[in-house]
């Protein structure tokens, strides 16, 4: 059964429609690249994902639950909305690291905020916050940072505060992995050292959706593709399939410009 | 006769110290609630803060010290602040309490602004409360930001203590003046001035010390 199933996504901003009858679904273990011109609504897309923006119309399905729902009264959507955004993760173009905290604090700090409403936290308080500090220490080696972990974000490079940001989001353990433009404020050299990292995950089999501007990447790493433009699906399918045959026009002359 | 100038003006200094701390004290918070409102998505709020904000910014305040201590007595027809030291004092601290607030909300709104948006929702989908985003993200970022304008800010409350000397509150300029006047002699002005200068250089330390503190992060 696929992991996530959206339905029907429909979004605007005053009177422009950024998103229009958006659907496709999900499988477990697979990585989705979405690619299109900006403004396509690629961006928007992924931000309705994880609820920094409401849709107007459509409804968002993880393992069967539904997260979201506009036929619903706003409210009732409202309600667990942070247990809900907990099924995704999210990293940024722009990384949004913390800068007052260290690489390694920047990717516990969730974690042990939510520690906190555990009922067994008083009594294993020194156990759990180890744990913690474990598994953040062990996703910065993960993602090739073992000597960064006391750093500042001012003092990494682009690439690596990406990189903390990546280990970040992964802490929480997300179904869905989100990647907005991962590499597009980077310098072109540290590009590859991110785009590493997510290939390394999609090797392990973590389900992610990545918005990207790389099609060499987006076809070697990605199992399925979605082009979109003007705020719909143009072309769905395998990632190969897409971009070496794609089957409509408009994704050809998109590709024709890479 | 400088014994007898200095103790005086220690006792100015000590209510020219009282009016700044107090005033301080309710005005920093009081600040931070304004600003909060007149960025709420509460329309009237914010109208009714913007100005409130106006006329606390657009008039002397003097005259706000001088309406806040003589209003009260002439409206209600007895003085609600007791007419010894202590009451002038505290007019004193409510009506600069009100106007602080009103310059600190801009700054504050400055610094919170100021944060980029992307930090914020980074907390959100972390799965973090408003008030988590609020105190473990945007508040020492905000702080960073706000340093340097506050800074001016509480140098020029240490000066405008002063104008408690309008109400009769025996502050630091009155004891300074009070000697011109009944010895006819300048150098205590002078002398008075020093008490300032030390005041603000202990501040501005205190400020440097802080920035260099926040120094550790961009």
């Amino acid at each position: 059964m696929a992991v996530l199933e959206v339905k029907n996504i429909e979004k605007h901003f005053e009177s422009t429609k950024v998103l229009r009858d958006v659907s496709f679904d999900l499988e477990e273990g697979s990585a989705l690249a979405i690619i299109g011109s900006s403004g396509s609504g690629k961006t928007t897309l992924l931000r309705c994902l994880n609820f920094l923006e409401v849709p107007d119309r459509g409804s968002i399905m993880v393992r069967g639950e539904t997260l979201f729902d506009a036929a619903r009264p706003l409210k009732e959507q409202e309600k667990d909305l942070r247990r809900k955004r907990l099924h995704f993760g999210m990293v940024f173009q722009s990384f949004n690291l913390f800068p007052q905290y260290t690489a390694l604090e920047n990717v516990t700090l969730s974690e042990k905020l939510l520690a906190k409403e555990r009922p067994d936290f008083k009594q294993n308080k020194k156990e759990i916050l180890e744990g913690i500090e474990k598994h953040g220490k062990a996703l910065l080696e993960q993602m090739g940072l073992a000597e960064r972990m006391e750093h500042y974000p001012h003092q990494l490079s682009g690439g690596q505060q990406q990189r903390v940001a990546i280990a970040r989001a992964l802490a929480l353990q997300p179904d869905i992995l989100c990647f907005d433009e991962p590499t597009s404020a980077l310098d072109p050299e540290l590009t590859g050292e991110v785009l590493k990292v997510i290939r390394g995950l999609a090797d392990q089999h973590t389900t992610m959706i990545i918005v990207t501007h790389e099609m060499s990447f987006a076809r070697d790493v990605a199992d399925q593709i979605i082009f979109m433009d003007e705020g719909v699906i143009v072309e769905q399918g395998d990632a190969r399939q897409v971009i070496d045959h794609p089957k409509e026009e408009r994704t050809r002359q998109f590709l024709t410009k890479y | 006769m400088f014994w007898s100038v200095t103790l005086s003006l220690l006792d100015g200094l000590w209510t020219s110290f009282e009016i700044f701390i107090f005033t301080l004290l309710f005005s920093l918070p009081l600040g931070l609630v304004l600003s909060f409102g007149v960025m709420s998505r509460w329309g009237l709020l914010r109208g009714l803060i913007q100005t409130l904000v106006w006329i606390i910014r657009g008039t002397p305040l003097m005259l706000q010290l001088i309406i806040i201590f003589y209003g009260p007595g002439l409206w209600l027809g007895h003085n609600i602040w007791n007419g010894s030291e202590s009451g002038r004092i505290t007019a004193t601290v409510v009506a600069f309490s009100i106007n602080y607030a009103c310059y600190f909300s801009v700054i504050f709104r400055g610094g919170i602004e100021g944060v980029p948006v992307g930090q914020r929702e980074a907390g959100e989908v972390l799965g973090m409360t408003k008030s988590q985003i609020f105190f473990k993200v945007t508040l020492l970022q905000m702080i960073k930001r706000v340093v340097p304008p506050m800074s001016n800010e509480v140098m020029t409350l240490v000066k405008d203590t002063s104008l408690a000397r309008i109400i009769a509150a025996y502050e630091l300029t009155f004891a300074g003046y009070s000697f011109m006047k009944s010895q006819g002699i300048t150098w205590p002005l002078f002398y008075t001035g020093v008490f300032y200068l030390a005041f603000v250089g202990i501040l501005t330390l205190l400020f440097n010390y802080i920035e260099r503190r926040l120094d550790y992060f961009r």
